[in-house]
């Protein structure tokens, strides 16, 4: 998909990118809030889970960004914004857009689609609320509106990509610990941070951003310091066609078994069956 | 003192055993210059934490299944007309029985007509299964099942309607055309129906599920001869030999899927094995494995009428058997969604096993309760 610029394309467009930086995050919630409003995503209330700061628990319908309250005993190396404060991390969490997305294949009416920025996106007007995708994605982030009856998650703010704009989110962030932008230069950007963070100290800095699994790599990757399990990304997230092979095989050694024993049930029973054993 | 040890801030009574309490705490602190105990500790104690133990406060990161009772019950419904529409040609063009064959189109026809009322149920509004058919994907069993539901319910009710004219007005063409054609196809669209939605939850991130991608399909199609040949036998053909056979086959299969479950050891299996998912999963695999096995080869050794209610007694176990090992797997998987650790592939702790792992269970479901 490269252009001749170096530049991954999809339909001659740039393909984007979230860079989500934890060591900057203030926990401020601005972005979710941004997301919110440009979107017009019902409220999720403010009633608080009593672990954290947190008030939203995880992404979902009515939480396309989620702000996470990495909070405990004091660790050396997990989490923080500086190497001598080690107890406090906050991560914004999004839809990562996977470069394999197993809620795209999953999709049966072909509401999912791909955009011209390789974002992933659920047309509300082709939806129609199987919640398939839901069970498809390997982290936990489309869901089906019980209301409304059809599946949301981030649009990666197409509408604002297609005017020359930022999501809301990044735009509203004010320490950038959310950037947006090309993604191999994103990247390249996520290298460097990394290497001066763990110049500062912060050597249990690391890129989440799973590009060896199935789902062949991120759209909204993530600097984290420490496990990234405490944030809840999953270390080996799966796209789930990789289980299609398997299952159809077996459909078919099943097919094939009733074909078997309905023909050996039959030949070798009396005629007319109704006779019976008798 | 009060019966519920976390309820504070109750008036008591001062007796022996309290001054006595509150002198030995004295004691203690004299002694050691600090109190080890640290008073009561609050509803939900210990509180969960975010580590790389414990991950994010024990909330689970997968979504559940956000299915209704329909997708169970579609589950049954297509399981059992695809199976029947199979028996039932084998029947007509092996076992020369066209009663049974005709009771099969029932069956299948029925079923194409609860499936699709399941379904669009399910999705809320009836325009909306159309959109199911907008797109083929082939890597979406979703939307390979949509095309063979529609396929074989044209199929179904062709045949139905086309074998019913036949019947009554006498086999003209080209209602015995259609009638034959649609027997054929309802028959080869019935192999996939019976069992694609093995394939449809397995291919998917839920860990009990997947872990079973190599013998769901199998293990629901069982499941649907069960279905189809009992719903047969209950509409009165408990004396046809081959109905026997094949029910014999089916439970011999769920028996040993059964086992199968019962002897294979992970964390991913358990909630085929604990809670109210694990006991639907289990009587439903007793009763259509085992259970059917046994009344079905009794029946076979006997004869007359107590054959035959032997015969509707292990028809009534494999109905029953099909409709709780399809609730059994799905809410299987909402437990399987909820348990934090596997995707992060976090060990269980031997030591804390049970009592943490409940607790983080509560907090992250009571979060649930309030988000949705």
């Amino acid at each position: 998909m490269s252009m001749g610029n170096g530049l991954p394309e999809v339909n001659g467009h740039r393909t984007t990118a979230f860079l989500t930086d934890s060591t900057l995050c203030i926990g401020c919630k601005a972005c979710e809030v941004a997301c919110k409003e440009w979107n017009g995503i019902d409220a999720d209330g403010l009633e608080w889970s009593g672990h954290s700061y947190d008030n939203t628990g995880a992404v979902g319908a009515s939480t396309w960004r989620h702000v996470k309250f990495v909070e405990h005993e004091p660790i050396a190396g997990s989490g923080g914004n500086a190497a001598d404060l080690n107890s406090w991390g906050f991560s914004s969490d999004v839809c990562k857009h996977c470069e394999v997305a197993g809620c795209l294949e999953a999709c049966p009416t072909g509401a999912i689609v791909r955009t011209e920025f390789g974002g992933v996106y659920v047309q509300p007007d082709v939806c129609n609320g199987c919640a398939y995708c839901v069970v498809a994605c390997p982290f936990g982030v489309v869901q089906k509106n019980k209301d409304d009856g059809r599946a949301f998650k981030c649009t990666f703010c197409y509408d604002r990509q297609k005017a020359g704009l930022k999501p809301a989110c990044a735009k509203a962030c004010p320490t950038e610990s959310i950037q947006f932008g090309e993604i191999e230069s994103l990247r390249r950007d996520a290298q460097e941070r990394l290497r001066e963070l763990h110049n500062r100290g912060m050597t249990d800095a690391q890129l989440y951003d799973p590009k060896e699994t199935s789902v062949g790599g991120i759209h909204a990757f993530f600097i984290v310091r420490g496990d990234p399990k405490q944030y809840n990304l999953p270390p080996k997230p799966e796209v789930p066609t990789v289980y299609l092979r398997e299952g159809w095989k077996a459909s078919a050694i099943g097919s094939g078994l009733l074909v078997a024993g309905a023909l050996l049930a039959f030949l070798s029973s009396p005629k007319k069956g109704r006779s019976g054993r008798r | 003192m009060s019966a519920d040890p976390f309820i504070s801030h109750q008036p008591r009574t001062p007796d022996a055993a309290s001054e006595a309490r509150l002198l030995e705490i004295r004691k203690e602190a004299e002694q050691q210059g600090k109190v080890k105990d640290g008073g009561i500790h609050p509803q939900g104690a210990p509180f969960p934490v975010a580590s790389p133990e414990t991950g994010y406060y024990g909330i689970h990161l997968l979504k559940e299944p956000q299915w209704t009772p329909d997708i169970p019950l579609y589950f049954f419904a297509g399981g059992a007309a695809g199976s029947a529409a199979v028996i039932g040609a084998m029947a007509d063009w092996v076992g020369k029985d066209p009663e049974l064959a005709r009771s099969a189109r029932w069956i299948a026809f029925g079923g194409v007509l609860a499936s699709s009322a399941l379904l669009i149920h399910d999705l809320g509004k009836p325009e909306r299964f159309l959109n199911m058919l907008r797109v083929f994907k082939i890597q979406s069993p979703m939307s390979v099942g949509a095309w063979t539901l529609a396929a074989f319910g044209g199929s179904a009710t062709a045949s139905f309607f086309a074998k019913a004219a036949e019947k009554r007005f006498g086999s003209r063409f080209p209602v015995n055309v259609i009638g034959n054609m649609g027997q054929f196809f309802s028959a080869l669209l019935g192999l996939p129906l019976h069992n694609y939605t093995g394939v449809l939850i397995g291919a998917t991130a839920i860990p009990v599920w997947n872990k079973n991608i190599q013998t769901l399909p199998i293990h629901f199609g069982a499941s649907g001869v069960q279905a189809g040949v009992s719903l047969l036998e209950l509409m009165g053909h408990s004396n046809s030999r081959a109905l026997n056979l094949l029910g014999i086959g089916s439970a011999l299969w769920e028996s040993w899927e059964g086992a199968h479950l019962e002897t294979r050891g992970g964390e991913e299996l358990r909630p085929l094995k604990r809670g109210l998912s694990g006991w639907t999963t289990r009587a439903g695999g007793l009763l259509s494995g085992p259970g059917a096995l046994v009344l079905r080869l009794l029946a076979s050794a006997t004869n007359g009428t107590k054959s035959q209610n032997l015969r509707r007694a292990a028809a009534t176990c494999g109905v029953l058997g099909s409709l709780l090992t399809r609730f059994g797997w799905v809410g299987a998987g909402n437990a399987s969604a909820r348990d934090w650790r596997l995707p992060l592939e976090i060990p269980k702790n031997p030591v804390t096993e049970d009592g943490a792992g409940e607790n983080k269970q509560a907090a992250s479901e009571s979060l649930h309760i309030r988000a949705s």
